[in-house]
């Protein structure tokens, strides 16, 4: 492409036009090929991990259970009033899914599902549709008969209700609520509260474990910046090599040591603090999973704490000293505020990765050393009830992702440093 | 930090205590993974040394517990799962991080901020949560109980690891340098593969290797995604915890100590041979 120059050195407006749609263009072609090299990884991303994600996190209001398997029903209350019991047609709507539910083997999932909201719905509607082939019109009374429930306005109503295509049923069952009959939210009685309390269990044994991780290593990442490369590099193996083991392993080495006859209440016993008898329980309880998880995560706070202590140069604590300060106040008015970024981030990550965490409380907490986690692979797999999984998954994601936008903003994610 | 001339018999007191504080975190952070070593040459199948092994009583120790763990075909098809999924998902988050990497070490990109968050998303979710959505989209998409979704979901894991080690590397990556191999008649490809592959080299193998122990070492979506025939190493350990803890565990943790030990010297090697290359001395 050739420019011509006008006789002063000034390009012709044209001219100038026509450069500044070159540079846009170049620069486009730029963008666009540095987006080409990102665009393989953030499909594979979107696809292999976020897409998993969003649609579990579907499931906390997906309701398709009882408008899908009972829909004579589901239609026929429609217009139901809900303040006493439906009619004739809408028993006979019931019987017509009843029945073809139960030929089809469909009717035990709208059953299972109705069952979470209200006790003993499962036995109604399975009960009632094994007999519900052999019925002839006039139906209402026969069904009646045939299982009380059908004659409580209160089935109908959580029927009516759970028919809807999307539920908040299971985020009120996951912050410890109930609905009533008449459709108000109302708390559970302390007793029967799960969810919450083992939400605040979780936050409060990751601040627990986050302090002691602070607590340890606090001292081990200041004696580190503070000894020659040398020496440091070879007591950052120390550090490093747990960090690089497994979890698993560390998880096992945990339960060697802690158990009854473990190595620890062994050598209490050899020497005589602790009776033969009376050997400590220190594992399959809280105690285990604060032991097991504050030495898994202690790493991950003396690392970044480490890199920034090192960029804290020792002439400052050398300088308040001549000036007169004690050790103490040296410590506390110079080193300490430079090091704050280092505890911050350091927290931070330990607090998000202890609150996630499943293995290890599965391992060696016991009944007290549970997390949420474990409360969702229970759900998952035990009870089968994936939508309050999914809704006790939501609450934890919004958690873990609101704590680290906090450490985004203090530090910058491309700060992460490890190892 | 050697005690200062002037210090009182107070900050001498403190700065001995502080050592011996230190002393005991360290212990704390080491004597687990210690420990478990002799346990592993237990001739009982106990996990607590027997009076025996504290007398050092050579009969008290045996090879038992090995022997157990390499005529188990459960255990030796495990390895081999592991070995399989972790090899084919590191080389692939290996290929793709480094390349996002490259991406995003380029000041045209836009969104950087967005996309550097979600590329490092697998990092920050509970893992928990991951494996439950896994476990029905990869059902869905017809690859779970398969290799190919372990190697996908270990992949997706192990990915964020290159791309932060690899990006870290770049940004003191002297662009200047590819910009005067093509003026000196390099095309890009050749100044690629002569002068970046190079020098971000170190960059992406331990990147490599963190996404190895990630996949090595990952049980959760492995539980929730795996079938028996796709049982890897920490699976059956799993399992092996859970229900029948043997000393079997602990040859196999012993060994795993082992090979983390190969894998610590590696990294550190690498990380100090990139300082080296790079000119970027440690302090």
């Amino acid at each position: 492409m050739t420019t011509t120059v006008m006789a002063d050195g000034q390009l012709t407006p044209e001219e100038q036009k026509r450069l500044t749609a070159d540079m846009h263009r170049s620069l486009r072609r730029k963008k666009i090929r540095a987006f080409m090299l990102v665009a393989p990884l953030v499909v594979f991303i979107l696809i292999t991990f976020v897409a998993p994600i969003a649609t579990m996190l579907f499931r906390s209001v997906d309701n398709p259970q009882v408008a899908t398997y009972m829909p004579n029903t589901t239609a026929a209350l429609a217009q139901w009033e809900g303040d006493a019991l439906p009619d004739e047609a809408t028993f006979a709507a019931l019987v017509k899914d009843l029945t073809e539910g139960r030929k089809n083997k469909t009717i035990g999932k709208a059953a299972t599902r109705l069952n979470y909201e209200k006790s003993r719905m499962r036995s109604l509607i399975t009960g009632t549709a094994r007999k519900a082939a052999r019925l002839t019109p006039p139906y209402k009374d026969k069904v009646i008969k045939i299982k009380k429930g059908w004659g409580d306005i209160d089935t109908w109503r959580v029927i009516k209700r759970e028919s809807t295509t999307f539920t908040k049923s299971y985020y009120v069952a996951a912050f410890d609520m109930k609905t009533q009959p008449d459709g108000e939210i109302t708390v559970l009685p302390d007793k029967q509260q799960i969810y919450i309390k083992l939400f605040w269990r979780t936050v409060w044994m990751s601040l627990l474990i986050t302090a002691l991780t602070v607590i340890l290593g606090y001292p081990v990442s200041y004696l580190l910046a503070s000894l020659p490369l040398r020496t440091a590099n070879m007591l950052l193996i120390l550090v490093l090599l747990p960090f690089w083991t497994s979890l698993l392993v560390r998880t096992t080495s945990w339960i060697a040591m802690l158990q009854g006859q473990g190595v620890i209440n062994d050598l209490l016993v050899w020497i005589g603090l602790v009776g033969d008898q009376d050997r400590l329980t220190m594992i399959y309880n809280a105690t285990g999973t604060v032991i097991t998880m504050t030495h898994i995560l202690l790493p991950f706070m003396v690392l970044p704490l480490y890199s920034v202590m090192k960029t804290i140069p020792p002439s400052y604590m050398r300088a308040a000293r001549s000036l007169g300060a004690t050790p103490f106040t040296a410590f506390y008015r110079v080193y300490l505020p430079q090091s704050v970024p280092g505890i911050s981030a350091g927290a931070i990550l330990v607090f998000i990765l202890a609150i996630g965490y499943y293995i290890t409380p599965a391992l060696v907490g016991g009944q007290s050393g549970q997390f949420i986690g474990n409360m969702i692979a229970y759900h998952m797999q035990g009870s089968l009830n994936w939508g309050l999984a999914a809704a006790l998954g939501v609450m934890l994601l919004v958690l873990v992702l609101g704590i680290y936008g906090i450490y985004n903003r203090l530090v910058g994610d491309n700060k992460v440093k490890m190892g | 930090m050697a005690l200062p001339s002037y210090a009182g018999p107070l900050e001498t007191i403190w700065y001995y205590l502080f050592r011996v504080i230190c002393a005991l975190v360290f212990i704390f952070l080491i004597s687990p993974l210690i420990v478990i070593i002799p346990l592993s040459f237990n001739v009982e199948p106990y996990f607590s040394f027997t009076e025996g092994m504290l007398a050092l009583d050579p009969e008290a120790y045996s090879l038992r517990w090995y022997e157990e763990f390499l005529n188990s075909e459960r255990w030796m098809a495990s390895i081999k799962n592991t070995f399989i999924v972790a090899a084919f998902s590191t080389v692939l988050s290996m290929v793709l991080g480094t390349l996002a990497a490259l991406g995003l070490s380029r000041s045209e990109l836009p969104y950087k901020g967005l996309i550097m968050g979600l590329l490092i998303s697998p990092m920050i979710v509970p893992l928990i949560i991951a494996a439950a959505g896994m476990f029905f989209f990869y059902s869905w998409m017809g690859v779970s109980q398969s290799y190919l979704g372990l190697i996908l979901a270990h992949t997706a894991l192990g990915t964020p690891f290159v791309v932060i080690t690899v990006t870290a590397t770049l940004t003191g990556f002297d662009q200047n340098l590819v910009k005067a191999a093509e003026s000196l008649g390099a095309s890009p490809t050749y100044a690629f593969f002569k002068i970046t592959v190079p020098l971000i080299m170190t960059g992406v193998i331990s990147g490599g290797l963190f996404a190895l122990m990630t996949s090595v070492d990952e049980v959760i979506v492995a539980i929730f995604i795996a079938g028996a025939e796709q049982r890897t190493v920490p699976m059956q350990m799993w399992s092996g915890i859970r229900e029948q803890i043997s000393p079997t565990i602990l040859a196999v943790a012993t060994l795993l100590v082992a090979m983390s030990i190969l894998l610590l010297t590696t990294v550190e090697y690498l990380r100090r041979r990139s300082e080296n290359i790079r000119g970027i001395s440690s302090h």
